[in-house]
């Protein structure tokens, strides 16, 4: 964050966001307040954390990020656009025939690391290559954002006792914990408080915080690597349709289309202008 | 065919340095050797056959080679999904071994059979079905799955098979291996029933008919080349399981059959019936239930030919 010309992770975060609000309409595509929600972790880790290199996809040592709740998908397009993992313009194919950026990843696409879409398969597939990198030697850490939500799925917890067991210190996982799921309030749908009081007692290092502070975000995830001793998960206090005020909190949007006079105002909101701006690459 | 995949194991432990073995909290002692022998290089990830396969797959996707391994039912359809999302859809080499199958844990209940594993996994794309049949193709079969570097699922029985091939025989994955010659009839043995096969044989040559037994231990990909000589040249095409007929290995050779507009009047499958079984005592007393031994199945194909 010391190069002042580059943009900042917040501002960063505010454009994704109009991008993403964009993406949807053109698309028809639902699951944009999802993809709100979690945009401040997913633009601080692009901007400031993930030592990956769009010239080497596949550098062997490279961070790795999953998307768990794949659903969130243009999230993780517009963040690839940003490092140059894939060109800008196929933004504009989001969901659309013949295109790669799909409504759920595909690891077809450069920068895509796993298959997600069905919950609960990011964090056991994290698991796995942060015991590659200790079996390899190697330094990367990886990085698993999963929904609240996914946490009604038995294969997180099985992923929590393994990662415990193995003291998998190079891998953090995020809940991107905005209060809902799909139809309705996650602390009502299953019984998923305390939410940080599970994870510490299934032996993870445990950070809670707010889930749209950068700075909080960047405190969270700096203490791990290969040497840590237990795995980290942060707890991140999210809005669902952060960013946009007539979405904020309204699990309406988990599948509302926005209208195009809605993308104008979502615009004005979080960049001050109506017209959409080219996004500024990393 | 345990002991037999143990072994290989430790010994391709050495040749192959990718190489990551993850159990399913089984084989208590089974892979001491290859424990001692590589120490970072064995996981048991507890009962937890999602996370595993999960497991296996990032592993997989970060250069390494895993092999996953518990007992078939759980290691096979308790983590499906998890087989057709994280290992087939991006297509990583993950070798799936599941141990008892089809009828070698019979004694222990339907929990513990496998009569729909090779009905589920040959619909997946991108995944290899390979069926050992004897300790020695045990062997072979994982050192070609190392090879081929795709998503493969090897089934095996249990341990005390008796050992068929005097030499190991070539060995290629999705290539059947001729045991034995006959001119009027073949039966495709698949896996472990491939005694069972060369004792109706035996006993159908006693009644004049010539049996070639093959060993199909591979159910997907087919052979072609052997289905299609097979059709060609034989009055009757057995196809010989430890799996339920629906969707196993003599369906996959019907649903060839039928886009080659080869005679299916010619094909006889035999398998386990589309039922729950209890009561099974011993495996072999479960074949007999079934109709899985040389004493039954004789007639059925005597009456085909007559």
């Amino acid at each position: 964050m010391t190069d002042t010309n580059r943009l900042s992770s917040i501002a960063l975060a505010a454009q994704f966001r109009a991008r993403v609000v964009s993406m949807s309409h053109a698309a028809k595509a639902a699951h944009l307040a999802s993809a709100l929600s979690c945009m401040d972790i997913v633009a601080l880790l692009y901007h400031s954390v993930l030592q990956i290199d769009p010239l080497r996809p596949n550098w062997e040592d490279r961070d790795r990020f999953i998307l768990s709740k794949g659903h969130a998908a243009a999230a993780l397009y517009v963040a690839l656009a940003y490092k140059g993992f894939i060109d800008e313009a196929a933004l504009s194919t989001y969901g659309q025939a013949g295109s790669l950026l799909e409504e759920h990843p595909t690891p077809k696409l450069p920068g895509v690391e796993a298959a997600t879409g069905s919950l609960g398969h990011g964090l056991p597939h994290g698991c796995g290559m942060a015991l590659a990198a200790r079996i390899k030697h190697q330094s990367h850490r990886t990085f698993v954002l999963m929904s609240d939500g996914e946490c009604n799925e038995g294969s997180v917890w099985e992923a929590c006792l393994f990662a415990a067991a193995q003291r998998l210190g190079s891998l953090c996982a995020f809940v991107d914990f905005n209060k809902w799921q799909a139809t309705g309030r996650s602390r009502e749908v299953l019984a998923l408080d305390p939410l940080v009081d599970k994870f510490k007692s299934f032996g993870w290092d445990v950070r809670e915080i707010d889930g749209h502070d950068h700075a909080q975000i960047a405190h969270a995830v700096q203490h791990v690597s290969i040497h840590a001793q237990k795995p980290t998960m942060v707890v991140a206090h999210t809005v669902k349709g952060r960013g946009v005020s007539f979405m904020e909190d309204d699990n309406n949007w988990h599948y509302r289309i926005p209208t195009a006079a809605e993308v104008e105002q979502a615009a004005l909101e979080l960049c001050g202008r109506v017209n959409r701006l080219p996004l500024v690459l990393a | 065919m345990r002991n037999a995949f143990a072994a290989a194991l430790t010994d391709f432990g050495e040749t192959h340095s990718t190489l990551v073995m993850l159990a399913g909290d089984i084989g208590n002692r089974l892979f001491d050797a290859f424990k001692d022998r590589h120490p970072s290089r064995f996981y048991n990830c507890g009962v937890a056959e999602a996370n595993m396969t999960g497991v296996a797959a990032g592993l997989a996707a970060s250069g390494l080679r895993p092999i996953t391994y518990t007992i078939t039912p759980f290691n096979t359809l308790r983590c499906l999904e998890q087989i057709r999302l994280d290992v087939c859809y991006p297509d990583l080499p993950v070798i799936v071994v599941g141990t008892g199958s089809g009828l070698s844990y019979a004694g222990l209940g339907a929990t513990h059979h496998s009569m729909e594993d090779i009905a589920v996994l040959r619909t997946l794309p991108n995944m290899h079905v390979v069926c050992p049949a004897d300790p020695i193709e045990v062997r072979l079969a994982l050192a070609d799955a190392l090879r081929l570097g795709r998503p493969t699922y090897i089934r095996l029985g249990k341990k005390g098979e008796p050992v068929i091939h005097a030499t190991p025989p070539a060995f290629t994955i999705g290539r059947g291996i001729v045991v034995r010659d006959g001119g009027d009839i073949v039966i495709l043995s698949v896996g472990n029933m491939l005694a069972t096969a060369l004792q109706t044989a035996d006993q159908l040559q006693g009644q004049g008919v010539c049996a070639q037994v093959v060993s199909m231990h591979t159910v997907k990909p087919l052979d072609e080349e052997l289905l299609g000589a097979a059709f060609a040249a034989k009055k009757v095409v057995v196809v010989l399981e430890e799996h339920g007929l629906a969707g196993g290995a003599g369906s996959a050779v019907l649903e060839w059959g039928n886009d080659r507009r080869v005679d299916l009047r010619k094909l006889l499958c035999i398998g386990g019936p589309d039922r729950f079984l209890s009561g099974c005592g011993s495996q072999l007393q479960a074949r007999e239930l079934c109709g899985l031994t040389a004493a039954a199945i004789v007639p059925r194909i005597l009456g085909r030919l007559a």
